[in-house]
This record gives structure tokens, C-alpha cells and sequence, in this order.
């Protein structure tokens, strides 16, 4: 039998040939990162990227995506980086602490009452609970855009907040990326909440419009017994920029985390989220809006592991199609054997505008138990004409009356999210998008 | 000038003909009934005069003020004081009635070149238009028409005519599924907004309607065109004697 030949793309000889000479730099983090580091380079050397051919994948051919692998974006100048900081984000809120990473560098953080912030590139010592996080087994280590992060990442910033303590202001992390060439970035957080504490958590991004970025984000909770964690965020990349990003949560017992997230930017983005249910009777809402144009795809991919019983997880997300845009969800959610009286209720709905638009839903469900509630449903459709004309009837013009529609869609989501201003923020840039409609 | 000219109206739907020749002039401040048996072609004539695209009038013409209004969207017409109170509302999830209602109003208004109501302006004109239809003030906050009875939506229509004001509105139906308390409501609803500059189309099936809403003129309506015009006792002829008499005529 013939050897089998490996034809690797420029993207993947890129990230062969320039791993080395960036490991050799990296000497942060112990044994523990190296480990990863290694490890993860591994999987993609062995891999590669993946394809559409990658089940995971399907609809997403990451390949395809990566053309290149632009230069590593180095530390921003202490102008630039101050400059960054004057920029705003839709979900800017007065009484935020602020995180600011600028291509990928922490480069700017508010001191934050309740939270103890660490650097791992710097060394610090870090609260058992934060270690215990670090050293966890992860489900998703082997995913590419993870491993692409874990072998490039230059720093880790962890925030810990000690048990019972409840946070009054939100913490805001803000991944913006600048410059007018296209660089790639890496940047990555780990949020520790221990028992009985409470955070809101608001994540953006954003770039310049018309370079071709690379953005690779990781956000992981690590929500303790009785913790609740409120996140919302919000993706306004470059209209040229590919966008990967993922959530990472471990849920204790009776831990409550909702994630809100909403698509707007990128010229490719995809945002996956993956959740471990890993105590008794916690309670998860995840929802997501995603409003294209264009040419624009953005993919939504989640797996849920109910790995105990008495949970409820609840997930909603939305498509708005213009044009030639194409929306992916994939949601997949695993109950194990032991995970009785597990309850749980997927939805994916895409409103198409146009006739070029595309939707891709795939819900998956493997359930292992015998006695739990769970269920799934997808819709994909164009405005309803009956309700159109009715609106028309009244008064209000076509696209006035395709609005008021859109909105109330978009709306159905967004008002799951618990902070007011951030809700009323989302719904402002949701008319935003719909006042650029041509 | 008269308000309403149809003339010589033929309508297809999916190839099938449904209106045949229709003539209807109404003038100003006049109640015209419409009554006619089930596929006789009511609730078409009143979706083809609000402008639903699905219908293809092949002949004919529709003049409001004596200008056509047939090349015209729906909202251009409602705009010029057209108003349909539909036989079956439609539910908006997601848009509160009170959103509805503000939006229509000032679609209207920017229309016709007119200032925007102010938030002062409009709350008092809503809520004393809906305190007359018995509505309250949670109706107002919930999704237009979602999880509303029969009644409640009827009552929502004639709302919104008391708040867009047209200058011809035509009902549909509006007393089907409504019982006789509600009725009166609507009833009184539309009765306050008769006056000398406002014209009415009372489509209905059945009598009944006429009592509350008495009306200047009645139509027969058969296979797609009127065959018979009369005076409101034209109706307690058709409730004693039925519809029979015209199906089968006018082919």
C-alpha cells in the first residue's frame, strides 16, 4: 500500500514552521503550559486543519477559511495601546471594569473590587481553586481553533473572585484588534468564580474594517457551587476579519450561568461554546442573535455535557439572513447515563431576507438516560406575508414594516439578557444594522 | 367628487375569477353594507381595496378622491386614509400594541407630510381611545393581538381606526365570532367615529351587524358583482327571506 501523502495548505506549513521558533520563546506558565503547548501543536500537526469533511466542521471548512496565517501580531506600543483604550464598544457600560486586550495583549485592566487579577506570563501565585481550573481535563482540547489558541497564546489573564463575593459592577473584556496590516492574535482568559459568588461578564470585539485579521479568543468559566455568572457578548469584527472564538464553562452544583451572544461583525466568525454540567441542579440559558450581510458567515457551535442529573439548560439562537450571508448552528448535547431528571430545550430559528441567504442548523441530541425531558426544534423562513401586509395596511411602509418584524425576533432573545442597559444596548445595535439595511 | 369609485372591477386569484364587474360609489359620510352569501366575493373586494398583492385585477379601476389607486402599496393607501378592519387580525409576537399603534400613527403622518404625534400627544389620544373600547392598559402593553379573544382582537381594530382616523374604513366581518355584548362595543366604537367627512363599508354576512351600525346603503353582492342596491330595510328582507334568491343569478 502506497504511503499515505499529506498535502498541507499554506496556513498549516505556516503554523509547522513557525511553532518552534515561538515555543522557544515562551518559557511562562511551568510545565503545565508547556505541556498544552505542546500537545496542541501536535494535534494540529497531526490533523492539520479541519475540513468540511470534519463533522464538526461540516458547514464551517476552516480550511478553506484560513488562506493564510498573518504574522503574529507583537506587543502594541504604549501609544498605540492608549489609543486603543479611547475607542468604545456598543456594550459600554459607566460603571464597567474594563480589561482591555489590544491584538491580543492585556494591555490595560481597572482595578476591580472582589477581583484578583493574575498574570501567567508574569509568574504570579495563584489561588488553589485557579490552579485546580488550569490542570482540568478538557473535553475541548483537541478542537482546532483551541489547540491553534493553546499553541499561540502568549499569556493567560485569570480573574478570581473568592467565594460568596458579589460582584456589583460588571467586568468588561474587550478584545480589540488594530493596525492596518492584518496580524493574528491569540488571547485568552480564565474567569474562576467560587462558590456563591456573582458576576456579570461583558465580552466585545472589534477591528478595523477592511484588513484581514485573525482573531482567536478563548473565555473559560469556572463557575463553583452556587455561583451564578451573567455573560453577554457581542461581535463587531472588521468586515474583513476571521474571527474564532470559544467558551469554555464548568458548572458546579446549583451554579446559574446564561451567555448571551451577538453576531454582527467578521467576514467569517465562529463562536463555540462548550459547557460541562458537572453538579447537581445548576440551571444554564444560553441564547444567541446573529444578523448578516454580505457574504458574511458565522457559525454558532455548542456542546452541552449534562454529566449529572436535576439540570435544566435552556438554549435560543437566532438568524437574521441578508444577501448572500450564511448562518451555521450546530448544537449538540450530551446526557449521560446518570444524568436522570435532566431537562433541556434547544431551539434554532433563521429568518432569510433574501433567496441567496443560507442556514445550516444541526441539532444533536445523545442521551444516555432514561428519564429526562429534552427536546429540539429548527425553523428556517422568509418574513411572514400575512403579518407584512397587515403592518402595510396600517400604514407603515415595507421596510419600516420588515424592521418592526426583524426586531421583535431579535427581541424574543435579548430580552433574556438580565442587565437592562445591556439589554436596551443590544436592541439599539440591533436597529443600528436594521437602519443600514439597503 | 365622490370618495369611492370602483368600477367595473374584475379580480382573479390563482387564475380563478372572483369579482366580475364590480360597481360601488360611496360618498362622503355614507354607511354602505355589504351583504352576500359565502364566495360571493366580500372579504376579496375588501383585501383588493387595502392592496394585497396576491389578487390580479385584470380590469377596471379603483378611484379614491378620483385618483386610482390600484398602482398604489398598502400603505400608500392607508396613508390616504384607506383603513381594512380585518376579519381575522393577525398576532405579532414581539411588537408590543402600544409600539404598533405609534408606529403606524407617525407612518401616516410622515406620509402625509404632517409632524410627528409627541410621547405626551400620543399616550393621551391612546388611552382615551381606548378607554371608550374598554380596552386597558395591559391589552396596550402586551403583543399585538397574541393570546387575545375573539373580542379583544375586534375591538384592537376598531383602536387602531379611532387612532389612524381614515377617511374610508372598511369592516370585514367585524361581527363574526363576537358575541353580543362585544358587539355593542364595536358597535358604539365605530358609530363614534361616523361624521360627515368619514365613509364606512360594512361587509357582513348577517343582519344583525345593520342593527347596531345602521346603515345608508345596502348591497347585494352574488358570483362577484352587486346585484341589488337598496335602503337599509333591504337588509331585514335578505335576514327574513335568505340569500337564495340571488345565487344562481348574475353568472
Amino acid at each position: 500500500m502506497a504511503e499515505l501523502t499529506v498535502i498541507r495548505s499554506a496556513t498549516e506549513e505556516a503554523i509547522l514552521s513557525r511553532f518552534n521558533d515561538f515555543n522557544a520563546t515562551q518559557s511562562w506558565g511551568g510545565d503545565a503550559v508547556a505541556r498544552q503547548r505542546q500537545q496542541a501543536f501536535e494535534t494540529l500537526k497531526a490533523r492539520g486543519l479541519p475540513t468540511r469533511r470534519v463533522e464538526q466542521w461540516k458547514y464551517t471548512d476552516l480550511r478553506a477559511f484560513m488562506r493564510d496565517l498573518p504574522p503574529l501580531a507583537p506587543k502594541p506600543s504604549e501609544a498605540d495601546a492608549a489609543a486603543a483604550a479611547r475607542l468604545t464598544t456598543s456594550l459600554d457600560l459607566p460603571d464597567a471594569h474594563r480589561f482591555l486586550f489590544v491584538n491580543g495583549w492585556n494591555v490595560a485592566a481597572d482595578q476591580a473590587d472582589g477581583v484578583e487579577r493574575y498574570r501567567l506570563a508574569d509568574g504570579d501565585a495563584l489561588p488553589p481553586l485557579v490552579t485546580q481550573a488550569l490542570n482540568r481535563e478538557r473535553s475541548y482540547a483537541d478542537n482546532a481553533a483551541v489547540a491553534l489558541n493553546t499553541a499561540f497564546m502568549q499569556d493567560m489573564m485569570v480573574l478570581y473572585v473568592a467565594p460568596g463575593t458579589k460582584l456589583a459592577r460588571p467586568l468588561h473584556l474587550i478584545f480589540r484588534q488594530t493596525g492596518d496590516a492584518p496580524q493574528s492574535s491569540f488571547a485568552r482568559v480564565l474567569l474562576v468564580v467560587g462558590a456563591g459568588a456573582e458576576v456579570t461578564l461583558v465580552e466585545t470585539h472589534d477591528g478595523p474594517g477592511g484588513i484581514a485579521y485573525q482573531s482567536n479568543t478563548i473565555v473559560e468559566i469556572e463557575a463553583g457551587d452556587g455561583a451564578r455568572v451573567d455573560h453577554v457578548r457581542s461581535n463587531n469584527a472588521g468586515d474583513a476579519a476571521l474571527g474564532l472564538s470559544t467558551l469554555g464553562a464548568q458548572m458546579g452544583q446549583d451554579a446559574k450561568v446564561t451567555s448571551f451572544s451577538m453576531n454582527i461583525g467578521g467576514a467569517m466568525s465562529r463562536h463555540q461554546i462548550f459547557i460541562g454540567l458537572m453538579g447537581k441542579s445548576s440551571e444554564l440559558v444560553l441564547q444567541g442573535a446573529t444578523l448578516l450581510r454580505g457574504r458574511q458567515h458565522a457559525d454558532t457551535t455548542m456542546e452541552i455535557d449534562h454529566a449529572i442529573g436535576h439540570c435544566v439548560a435552556r438554549e435560543m439562537f437566532k438568524s437574521v439572513l441578508d444577501n448572500e450571508s450564511r448562518s451555521v448552528f450546530q448544537g449538540k448535547i450530551t446526557v449521560r447515563q446518570h444524568a436522570q431528571k435532566t431537562d433541556g430545550k434547544m431551539a434554532s430559528h433563521a429568518l432569510l431576507l433574501s433567496d441567496d441567504a443560507e442556514a445550516d442548523h444541526k441539532p444533536e441530541l445523545e442521551i444516555f438516560a432514561d428519564d429526562v425531558v429534552c427536546g429540539h426544534g429548527a425553523t428556517a423562513g422568509a418574513l411572514d406575508d400575512e403579518l407584512l401586509f397587515y403592518l402595510k395596511a396600517r400604514g407603515i411602509p415595507q421596510k419600516e414594516a420588515e424592521a418592526l418584524m426583524i426586531e421583535a425576533f431579535i427581541g424574543e432573545t435579548v430580552e433574556t439578557v438580565n442587565n437592562e442597559a445591556l439589554r436596551e444596548a443590544l436592541m439599539v445595535a440591533t436597529r443600528q444594522w436594521l437602519a443600514s439595511r439597503s | 367628487m365622490s370618495l369611492l369609485e370602483v368600477k367595473n372591477l374584475h379580480v382573479e386569484i390563482d387564475g380563478k375569477k372572483i369579482l366580475n364587474g364590480l360597481d360601488l360609489t360611496v360618498e362622503k359620510g355614507q354607511v354602505h353594507a355589504i351583504m352576500g352569501p359565502n364566495g360571493s366575493g366580500k372579504s376579496t373586494l375588501s383585501y383588493v381595496l387595502a392592496g394585497k398583492d396576491e389578487y390580479d385585477v385584470t380590469e377596471g379601476d379603483i378611484l379614491l378622491d378620483g385618483v386610482s389607486i390600484l398602482g398604489m402599496e398598502p400603505d400608500e393607501r392607508a396613508a390616504k386614509g384607506l383603513f381594512l378592519a380585518f376579519q381575522y387580525p393577525i398576532e405579532i409576537p414581539g411588537v408590543a400594541t402600544m409600539t404598533f399603534l405609534r408606529t403606524a400613527v407617525n407612518a401616516q403622518r410622515k406620509a402625509r407630510g404632517e409632524a410627528e404625534l409627541t410621547t405626551p400627544e400620543f399616550m393621551k389620544k391612546v388611552r382615551d381611545a381606548a378607554a371608550k373600547l374598554e380596552i386597558n392598559q395591559d391589552m396596550l402593553r402586551r403583543a399585538v393581538n397574541v393570546g387575545f379573544s375573539g373580542g379583544e382582537k375586534k375591538r384592537n381594530e376598531v383602536l387602531q381606526m379611532a387612532m389612524l382616523e381614515p377617511r374610508l374604513a372598511v369592516l370585514d366581518e367585524t361581527d363574526s365570532g363576537l358575541g353580543i355584548d362585544a358587539l355593542k362595543i364595536v358597535s358604539d366604537g365605530v358609530n363614534r367615529l361616523r361624521s360627515p367627512e368619514r365613509s364606512f363599508i360594512v361587509i357582513t354576512h348577517y343582519q344583525r351587524l345593520l342593527d347596531y351600525i345602521v346603515p345608508d346603503v345596502v348591497h347585494v353582492l352574488s358570483k362577484g358583482r352587486i346585484v341589488r342596491t337598496g335602503g337599509k330595510e333591504l337588509a331585514l328582507e335578505l335576514e327574513e327571506k335568505g340569500y337564495a334568491q340571488y345565487v344562481g343569478e348574475a353568472a
